[in-house]
């Protein structure tokens, strides 16, 4: 057997299968499980009250973040493929956020977005402006996220400016004979060059979308007030009023807190459908907007 | 060749007196060896100044019990039981404090059945309340005991209540509604001291659910047959709507900025205890905290002030407690039970260890000891630890999964995004009861 066979039986086809098999049972982490058909779908469908908002929550955070994600990593980009000087810096402190681990970076965020405390309201205090309540309200938590999430964008901001740097640069010097300004060579020349780039951005923001839980865990726990408490008896998961519950969270709910692991395992076959469905239709719908080049069309 | 033989012989002579030396050395060593101390190791949740008290009580027992030597490991949680648990790596014994997951861990023999060691020691289990002896079994298998129990009260600061002109704590909800009006402070708009505050999840003193004021109202979670009555029983919407009031009164979002200037709950920044609360909802353990680290604050503790339709309930309170067991894999099921025994029964150990953290002793006699220093703040715990009408949460299969789903409910209400209560409770009822079907079936309390 070959080592790729073998990694992909262990480490992802078992996994998968004995999944698919435990979202078909009652089964508690402690004792052996208990097949009880479609019981958990039932329950996931119609009854339980956190699934829908958990999705809500889940498609408005890849329907913000991932967008502003890749604008705003093309966008440094793009400038720092201009800049002539201090090039190195720029590029050290755009990418230097992408360094900090994710747990890190939101105690930190959490500790400057604090409502009271906070530097961010204290300043905008002096200014005369009421700060928001951040992480501390239901309609600005997920925002907070978002600003925390386009702080860390130096990965996918080396990858495009890796890509804007390698538009070969007869395609400018041609578009350029031809009239073209800034805006129209960004757009015909630029843009099309890199889309597999952009593609590749895409995708993986809708994956990490669907997998967000970090973050949102520990921004949840540390802004209701109870981070690391041993023996918390309190489940502040989706904290303030579950407009932090994303989908991958309420999952660790099931299975870890609620020791609910069939349950969870069938919330985990339905997120793999979708996230399979989901980027099997950008992939699909981006032949018609991604190029490659010297691909035969 | 005779020289030869000779040499042959004596180093065969010093060779078996070498070798029966050694042999009368481990001859000797045997019954030693056989009385080598057995390890054993308990998990437990305490922390910091807690858990030195705890491992205190321990080195007692070890110096006791030669044959054992026992390791306490501190800051554990449900998450790494069950873990450990399932990895079979479990230690000897494991205690925990979330007692709403017994359901889970007695139903599954994930804690191993208590009775046989019981019936084998002759362990009297009225020596309990009744209270923690419902806490530690899950349908009348017993894979628990208390450890230790906790009772939820008034703490209020002298200090402010002097300067409000207040002369003695509240006893009804009316009285703390109007004292915690008087006692609250506002600069620029802004609040500095809360008379009391009532929001749902400030710290874990309240629970950031209805438990802990469900015995001021004479709140039930089931009836008979076990199913949810919360939108039947007035006593609910009767607590919802006063505390949503109290909320509004200050602002939901000007409380909500207030408590997020608060230092961490257990730590010497404590809300109460630096002064911006003049009055709060605590356990008993708050007691020890105080003495520790603002020893100069002046205060006083009282059961919670009740419904004023039902004067009767004074003196209750909420109450739940640390729950100790025997996990399944365990290796030296005999010592653990035999330190769970101990730690559980002997009324020195939880004189000893009541005195330390200032938790409610947990068996009838070691409430009653000599040894138990004196402290009329911690009297009162007692006290509402006693009262017939204190109640805990309800232990069903679904663990404290139940307890989740109400405070997400009562979080979303006291936020205003309810619009019939009635209706909103109706639903949560129905919501409870598909949970307890799902997680395989819960018993009322």
């Amino acid at each position: 057997m070959s080592p790729w066979l073998a990694g992909f039986t262990i480490f992802f086809a078992y996994p998968i299968v004995w999944s698919g098999y435990l979202s078909f049972t009652h089964y508690n982490l402690l004792s052996p499980p208990k097949w009880i058909g479609l019981a958990n779908y039932r329950y996931l469908l119609h009854s339980d009250p956190q699934v829908w908002p958990s999705v809500r929550n889940t498609l408005w955070l890849i329907a913000v973040l991932v967008p502003l994600q890749v604008l705003f990593a093309l966008g440094v980009a793009l400038m720092l493929a201009r800049a002539r000087r201090g090039v190195g810096v720029f590029r050290t402190i755009f990418y230097l956020p992408a360094l900090a681990p994710p747990v890190a970076a939101t105690l930190g965020f959490v500790y400057i977005l604090n409502p009271a405390t906070g530097p961010v309201n204290t300043i905008l205090g002096h200014l005369g402006i009421q700060g928001p309540l951040w992480f501390q309200s239901p309609s600005w938590a997920k925002p907070s996220l978002v600003i925390l999430g386009l702080w860390g964008i130096g990965n996918t901001m080396i990858i495009f400016l890796a890509a804007v740097l390698d538009v070969p640069r007869h395609l400018y010097e041609s578009a350029e004979l031809d009239g073209a300004g800034p805006l129209q060579r960004l757009r015909w020349v630029t843009i099309p060059t890199i889309s597999p780039v952009i593609l590749f951005a895409v995708v993986l923001g809708v994956i990490q979308g669907l997998q967000y839980f970090t973050q949102a865990y520990v921004a949840a726990n540390v802004a209701a007030g109870q981070a690391d408490q041993a023996g918390d008896t309190v489940n502040h998961l989706g904290y303030p009023q579950d407009s932090t519950l994303f989908y991958p969270v309420m999952i660790y709910q099931h299975g870890f807190v609620y020791f609910n692991m069939g349950y969870a395992s069938a919330l985990a076959m339905i997120l793999l459908a979708v996230a399979f469905a989901v980027v099997l239709v950008i992939v699909v719908n981006s032949r018609r907007w991604v190029h490659y080049q010297g691909a035969l069309r | 060749m005779r020289r030869w033989t000779g040499i042959l012989l004596a180093i065969l002579v010093l060779g078996a007196t070498a070798v029966a030396a050694a042999a009368k050395t481990s001859a000797s060593a045997g019954p030693q060896a056989a009385k080598k101390a057995v390890s054993i190791t308990i998990w437990v949740g305490w922390s910091a100044r807690e858990l030195k008290e705890f491992k205190g009580v321990v080195t007692e027992y070890d110096a006791k019990h030669p044959d054992v030597n026992v390791k306490v490991v501190g800051s554990i949680n449900d998450t790494k039981i069950t873990n450990a648990i399932r990895s079979g790596n479990a230690p000897d014994v494991v205690s925990s404090f979330t007692s709403a997951n017994v359901g889970v861990y007695c139903g599954t023999g994930a804690w191993v059945d208590l009775s046989p060691y019981l019936k084998k020691d002759h362990i009297d289990l009225s020596q309990f309340p009744k209270t923690s002896l419902y806490y530690t079994q899950f349908k009348g298998k017993r894979c628990a005991l208390p450890l230790l129990a906790d009772s939820y009260g008034l703490y209020y600061n002298k200090t402010l209540f002097a300067k409000a002109g207040i002369s003695r704590p509240p006893k009804t909800i009316s009285e703390l509604t109007a004292d915690a009006k008087k006692l609250t402070q506002r600069s620029g708009g802004k609040i500095t001291v809360a008379g009391f505050d009532p929001f749902w999840g400030m710290y874990s003193g309240n629970f950031a659910d209805m438990t802990n004021y469900a015995p001021l109202y004479g709140g039930q979670y089931f009836n008979g047959k076990g199913k949810a009555v919360l939108a039947d029983r007035f006593a609910w919407s009767k607590l919802l709507r006063w505390q949503k009031g109290l909320v509004d009164w200050y602002g939901y979002d000007k409380l909500v900025r207030f408590q997020a200037g608060f230092g961490d709950e257990f730590s010497a920044s404590n809300a109460f205890e630096v002064g911006k609360l003049a009055m709060m909802m605590d356990g008993e353990w708050r007691v020890a905290f105080i003495a520790a680290e603002h020893p100069e604050l002046k205060y006083g503790t009282a059961p919670m002030p009740v419904d004023d339709a039902h004067p009767e309930l004074y003196g209750a309170g909420s109450v739940n407690g640390t729950i100790i067991g025997i996990p399944k894999g365990g290796k030296n099921p005999d010592q653990a039970w035999a330190l769970v025994k101990y730690l559980t029964t002997d009324n020195h150990a939880l004189a000893r260890f009541s005195n330390g953290i200032r938790n409610v002793p947990s068996t009838r006699s070691s409430a009653k000891s000599k040894e138990l220093k004196p402290d009329p703040n911690f009297a009162t715990f007692i006290r509402i630890f006693n009262n017939k009408h204190s109640t805990t949460a309800p232990i069903t299969a679904a663990g404290n999964a139940n307890l989740s789903l109400i405070s997400r409910f009562t979080v979303k209400y006291q936020a205003g995004k309810v619009k019939n209560l009635h209706d909103g409770l109706k639903t949560l009822d129905r919501q409870i009861d598909a949970q307890n079907a799902q997680a395989g079936g819960g018993g009322p309390p």
